[in-house]
């Protein structure tokens, strides 16, 4: 009998997805040993003319990124108190979680002395951005496992740390963006060192501005993606008022972005970069169209928002647009003054996607054992409520539950 | 003011000699390619320009306000009081941003090593130590490469350039660009010419993250007591929406005594 139940339980089955989550592993780490032992020369295509590629552009850059989407819908829970959005915080505070540690791992692969990662702890410049990065990663992680913890915390039990963590949490949030406003636009102030290098369309005194706009509108991309994909693979049911909702949010970030850049362009009058026939001008209008203008008007209608395919279409829209931005920062916008012709090689790639599938195995894992996603009972709260102002009498403060 | 090279094109012939001594001195293969690179801290190039050869160095120009210092994350770069951009090994982390910032694109990494190291001319700090003068200085036959104080540097460069106007472009660079070098140039033509940065570089680069980094502690402070604040006035509406809106007096009076 015993056995029998053994074996069940640990019965193995090789599906589609796991063959690739496999095949990616392999690769991977068979670039692991080369960039470890053979240096990042031999793993890489970077060079003294292009001594940051993929690694930064994508992992770093797009994964802190795309991982905003834990303090905006933290701030709306428990800041701005509308708790309808409880059900999907969860699940984006998870996502921020993990997309913070697959970039400390893609930081480890970057570093040439990784071993060395924690000296900023220590050795202090307070001139360098990169040194705000680095701080801002380790606090703001410290804070996303703090706020994570509950969900292991119930699974486990321990009421009375629990409690501790529940109490706190307000201003765990409150230091969670913080953390996050520093450091989405600590990494567009990276580029404020190289004027001359990065190309105009790209290069601008507001980036630092224009890294946490988009930002914010691609956290909350990345939060009704993710629904939508949890939904479709454990077959929970999708908050479709509230992903609705939280698309009428992302016009109006896009926007903002949008006007941001509009004013930028003005004020370095660079209007004639927009028209010269070269790559970059090509990116750039691929980068704006796709991530920012189109979605802007798509999802201004509120018939693509409500329709679960077209929503879908959407968000991925201002999600691939936004990842195309970080690249033609790192990237695109880096090759002309660094005459290389740069392109990450299958061994950088190879890592890139290694990462990526821990990522996707770690949050399949997390959902599967964790309580992710709460009952839908819990979700019966009012969607809205009209504000109504009145007078209040103070004997209606003075009762001994209304204190503060 | 510090030590600081003049380095004459016009003097210069191309011998390579200040080359040779560097590898020599830094311990560097003979063979390394002729560009820098983490085996060659400098280099002479030539180009021609209107029938006459030019030959002139690159190497680390020792900023005044260094970039390579402003954005490194550990400090591992030091602008000595004696003029040299020093490097400390044992604090890098190998993230290359310096090499990303540097405006004159000098810093080097070794790209092969599995345990790997930023390289760049040191302006033979330990020698200087020692109280010798540079290893490529006391190699350079004609004198192209001058090494001194920076303050009288200067003077010879605008003594040389006010005696012989036909003969030189009447401008020192290094002076101000990138808010001033510890190596100086002065040349036959403009600089530019020979592929060095002159437009809108006057000032340090380290200005441009410290307008965003100085206002740090203000977003901090700012938004710590702005959301708390909002998160205080949101609580406190939503508690008092929770006392149901149309009890009159009597029965919230009621209510009271109940409890």
């Amino acid at each position: 009998m015993s056995t029998f139940h053994l074996t069940s339980r640990f019965h193995f089955r090789l599906t589609f997805w796991k063959g690739v989550f496999f095949i990616l592993l392999a690769l991977g780490l068979y670039s692991t040993f080369v960039r470890f032992f053979y240096g990042l020369g031999s793993a890489t295509n970077l060079s003294d003319n292009f001594p940051w590629g993929l690694w930064i552009g994508f992992d770093v850059l797009c994964g802190v990124g795309l991982a905003a989407g834990g303090f905006t819908l933290a701030a709306i829970v428990y800041i701005f108190n509308i708790h309808k959005f409880k059900p999907i915080v969860r699940p984006a505070i998870l996502t921020a979680f993990l997309g913070y540690l697959m970039v400390i791992i893609a930081i480890f692969f970057d570093l040439g002395r990784p071993y060395r990662i924690w000296h900023p702890i220590i050795m202090w410049n307070p001139h360098s951005v990169m040194f705000e990065v680095g701080w801002c990663v380790m606090l703001y992680t410290t804070v996303l496992a703090l706020e994570f913890s509950p969900v292991v915390l119930e699974k486990l039990r321990w009421n009375k740390f629990l409690n501790i963590i529940r109490s706190f949490i307000i201003p765990l949030v409150i230091l969670g963006v913080i953390l996050s406003t520093l450091h989405q636009s600590s990494l567009g102030s990276l580029y404020l060192i190289v004027p001359e290098k990065l190309y105009p369309l790209w290069y601008s005194p507001l980036l630092p501005v224009l890294f946490f706009i988009s930002a914010v509108a691609v956290g909350f991309a990345m939060v009704i993606f993710e629904s939508f994909l949890s939904a479709r693979a454990f077959n929970k049911r999708l908050e479709k008022s509230l992903v609705a909702e939280l698309a009428r949010v992302i016009v109006f970030v896009l926007s903002l972005y949008a006007i941001l850049k509009l004013q930028d362009f003005a004020r370095r009058d660079t209007w004639a970069y927009l028209f010269i026939p070269r790559t970059e001008t090509y990116f750039f209008w691929t980068e704006i169209l796709l991530g920012v203008v189109i979605p802007i008007f798509l999802l201004a209608i509120p018939k693509i928002r409500s329709n679960e395919r077209t929503l879908f279409i959407s968000v991925l829209m201002v999600i691939l647009g936004f990842i195309m931005n970080r690249l033609n920062v790192a990237i695109t916008g880096m090759e002309s003054y660094a005459r290389a012709n740069y392109f990450p090689s299958w061994m950088e790639i190879s890592v890139t996607l290694m990462i990526v599938a821990l990522g996707f195995a770690a949050f399949r894992l997390a959902v599967k054992y964790l309580p992710i996603f709460e009952k839908s009972t819990e979700v019966a709260i009012p969607s809205s409520r009209p504000i109504k102002i009145r007078k209040v009498e103070k004997y209606q403060l003075q009762k001994p539950h209304i204190t503060n | 003011m510090g030590y600081g090279f003049l380095f004459d094109t016009t003097l210069c012939i191309g011998c390579e000699s200040c080359m040779e001594a560097c590898q020599e001195t830094n311990q560097l293969p003979d063979k390394a390619s002729h560009e820098l690179s983490a085996l060659r801290y400098t280099v002479v190039k030539n180009k021609t320009i209107a029938d006459e050869d030019i030959y002139y160095r690159k190497m680390c120009m020792h900023c005044e306000d260094p970039t390579c210092q402003s954005v490194c994350p550990v400090g591992a770069f030091e602008k000595t009081p004696e003029g040299p951009v020093i490097y400390h090994e044992n604090r890098c982390m190998g993230c290359r941003y310096c090499i990303m910032a540097c405006p004159f694109d000098v810093p080097k990494f070794e790209w092969h090593k599995a345990l790997p190291l930023v390289r760049k001319c040191n302006m033979c700090y330990p020698r200087l130590k020692e109280g010798k003068i540079t290893a490529c200085a006391e190699a350079c036959p004609t004198g192209a490469t001058l090494f001194g104080q920076r303050d009288e540097l200067i003077q010879i460069a605008q003594e040389r350039i006010r005696k012989n106007k036909d003969k030189y472009h009447p401008y020192i660079y290094g002076l101000s660009e990138a808010g001033g070098t510890s190596v100086l140039i002065i040349s036959s033509v403009s600089l530019s010419e020979l592929d060095f940065k002159m437009n809108n570089f006057q000032e340090p680069l380290s200005k441009f993250t410290w307008q965003v980094m100085k206002e740090i502690p203000n977003v901090v402070t700012f938004g710590g007591v702005f959301l708390f604040g909002l998160s205080w006035i949101i609580n406190r509406r939503i508690k008092l929406q929770e006392i149901s809106v149309d009890t009159d007096n009597d029965g919230a009076h009621e209510k009271e005594k109940k409890e």
